[in-house]
């Protein structure tokens, strides 16, 4: 139990120390855009994980809250009422999402997700007079919370960590509790939960609103972040790439879509660096992932060091036989 | 008036080729019970493939329009045998790889026929229109309903009338009891999903004079086929002809009523059934 809170007291440290370690504003950026991924990626599996119901809609919600943020803002509130108001119009919209999700489970949902998510992709790139089509919207400023300028990249990460870890603790409080050890149950056995008399649909329902507030306070991050967005950002192929990162990293563990989206991220950021076909490097390591390593990335790793690991010893010992 | 017809016109074709789509999206889902998410790419590779054999290799029009539902149907195969053969069974990695496909069909086709939108001219012979009742009837757009009409005709008899047919009906219905029966199922996945991607990819392409071809045209008709499929209910054919057509009206009378609304008004047959009944208007299949 010690060795586990002094590793947690390291990682901290690490992470709070990025802006001395990290070479340049640029990878402070990159260092916040992860956190802000893996925020997005803990409220996605908070549903592929815990609730073992996958959403391949998750992008549109993001949209939202991040469209109602810069609409707010391009209609004169302040920061803060922005901020409350996208929390709002995510929460509602979620609402929406789930109440029309939850009438399936399994494939049926993912389909429904995945449609609806396509309906506000559409509404974002058609609806020019509320979201400027694909010419985007952009916000002008960031806030300024307590006097701590968020233009400068290090305030920003700051920031940025500070939500992560809340948005972590919440999820670790969450899943801890017992609201989330029943919501594991009808994960795993529905009919049971339900026969004793737990209300496994209401169960669902207010995971999706969590999963749901989680997305949105990223969302909201994210257009603070690039201080601009349009409707690539809602497109299926964002909701592809955060569904990688909680596959990646492993899914119904607390720490594995963090390292996802840190491996994403990276990976992207390298990447578009030297090639501009992004979009087929992150086809090709879908595919390679489930065919090669269907468990999860970390846990697959081992498993493919370990083959390879006896596919040496034989020859090892053969050798050793040899020998003596 | 001639406004209403016209719309009219353009939405059964446009139903037509929602069907092309979805019924081969539903049989696969209904059989195989996986949601193809390369779909919409099948549909747009067809159009690519199809318009490169017509345009720059001067085939017939309806030859290059088989010719390209065979690349597109073989290709299918192929996926089908290499990939989502060894991952049978478990839903999600399915799902993943083929949403992975489509990430690489989509780049692909970007890379050779890059991102300028491809328009395919209408065949000669089918070019013109006819006047009656006071609407201007495109021959072509009327010739795309009769292929669609035929394509119905001869699925409704392969799956109504075939020993096929009743071998798959019986592997949708319950696979488990079909494989104890002796009929191989496996076999049958091959030959549902070949048909099913050459039916989008034949699609796509005699879609093209009407839709042209475009990067992002999958993610444009993936969605549709969905609401489709989700509106007439899995596995049904009869489902998949009702939903297309009532698609195609609400999407194109909301392009021209509300065009900035046009993707959100199909949220609304999609809300009405999930509520009222969420298995879809001819679905067996409970959710």
């Amino acid at each position: 139990m010690s060795a586990r809170i002094l590793a947690l007291a390291l990682a901290l440290a690490a992470l709070a120390a990025v802006p001395w370690w990290v070479p340049g504003d640029y990878y402070i950026s990159v260092s916040s855009q992860i956190l802000i991924y893996a925020v997005f990626a803990l409220g996605l599996n908070v549903l592929v994980g815990y609730a073992g119901l996958v959403s391949l809609g998750h992008a549109g919600l993001f949209g939202v809250a991040a469209y109602a943020t810069a609409s707010a803002l391009a209609a004169g509130f302040g920061h803060a009422g922005a901020i409350l108001f996208a929390l709002a119009a995510t929460l509602a919209g979620t609402a929406v999402f789930a109440a029309l999700a939850l009438r399936a489970a399994g494939i049926v949902f993912l389909m429904i997700t995945l449609a609806l998510g396509q309906i506000l992709w559409g509404l974002a790139y058609r609806w020019i007079s509320i979201t400027n089509g694909d010419n985007g919207v952009p916000v002008a400023s960031r806030p300024a919370p307590l006097g701590f300028a968020l233009d400068v990249p290090a305030h920003f990460y700051y920031a940025t960590l500070a939500v992560f870890l809340l948005a972590l603790a919440s999820c670790y409080v969450f899943i801890h509790s017992p609201f989330g050890v029943s919501l594991k149950g009808t994960r795993d056995q529905p009919r049971r939960m339900n026969a004793l008399g737990y209300h496994v649909w209401l169960i669902r329902f207010y995971t999706f609103l969590f999963s749901g507030f989680l997305t949105g306070v990223a969302g909201i991050l994210f257009v603070y972040y690039t201080q601009f967005i349009s409707p690539q950002t809602l497109a299926l192929t964002s909701s592809a790439e955060v569904l990688l990162m909680v596959i990646s990293g492993g899914t119904g563990t607390l720490l594995g879509p963090i390292a996802g989206a840190a491996l994403v991220v990276i990976v992207k950021n390298i990447a578009s660096a030297y090639i501009e076909r992004w979009n087929m490097l992150l086809g090709v390591i879908f595919v390679a992932i489930v065919v090669f390593m269907p468990e999860g990335l970390v846990p697959g790793s081992v498993r493919l060091a370990q083959w390879a690991l006896r596919a040496i010893r034989p020859a090892a010992s053969a050798r050793k036989a040899g020998t003596s | 008036m001639s406004l209403w017809g016209i719309l009219a016109v353009n939405s059964v074709t446009f139903g037509g080729l929602l069907f092309l789509l979805s019924a081969g999206f539903s049989l696969i889902f209904g059989l195989m019970r996986i949601p193809n998410l390369t779909h919409g790419s099948m549909f747009m590779l067809g159009g690519y493939v199809g318009s490169s054999l017509y345009l720059t290799y001067h085939l017939p029009f309806w030859l290059a329009a088989l010719c390209a539902a065979a690349v597109v149907a073989a290709f299918g195969g192929v996926i089908e045998r290499l990939l989502l053969r060894r991952l049978a069974g478990s839903t999600l990695a399915q799902v993943l790889v083929t949403l992975g496909i489509s990430l690489i069909v989509a780049d692909f086709c970007l890379m050779i026929w890059t991102g300028d939108p491809i328009s395919v001219a209408t065949p000669p012979a089918l070019a013109g229109g006819t006047r009656e009742f006071g609407i201007f009837f495109t021959t072509y757009r009327i010739a795309v309903i009769l292929v669609a009409c035929v394509v119905a005709a001869l699925l409704w008899a392969l799956l109504d009338k075939t020993r096929l047919g009743a071998m798959i009906r019986a592997g949708v219905d319950d696979p488990q009891m079909a494989r104890v029966v002796g009929i191989r199922v496996s076999r049958l996945f091959t030959i549902v999903f070949c048909l099913g991607a050459g039916l989008a990819g034949f699609g796509g392409f005699i879609g093209a004079p009407i839709l042209s071809v475009y990067p992002g045209l999958d993610s444009d008709m993936l969605p549709l086929a969905l609401v489709v499929v989700i509106l007439g209910g899995i596995g049904s054919l009869t489902g998949s002809l009702l939903g297309s057509f009532i698609i195609g009206f609400v999407y194109n009378f909301g392009q021209a009523l509300v065009p900035e609304l046009a993707y959100f008004v199909l949220f609304l047959p999609m809300v009405l059934v999930l509520v009222l009944r969420p298995q879809g208007l001819f679905g067996r299949l409970a959710p």
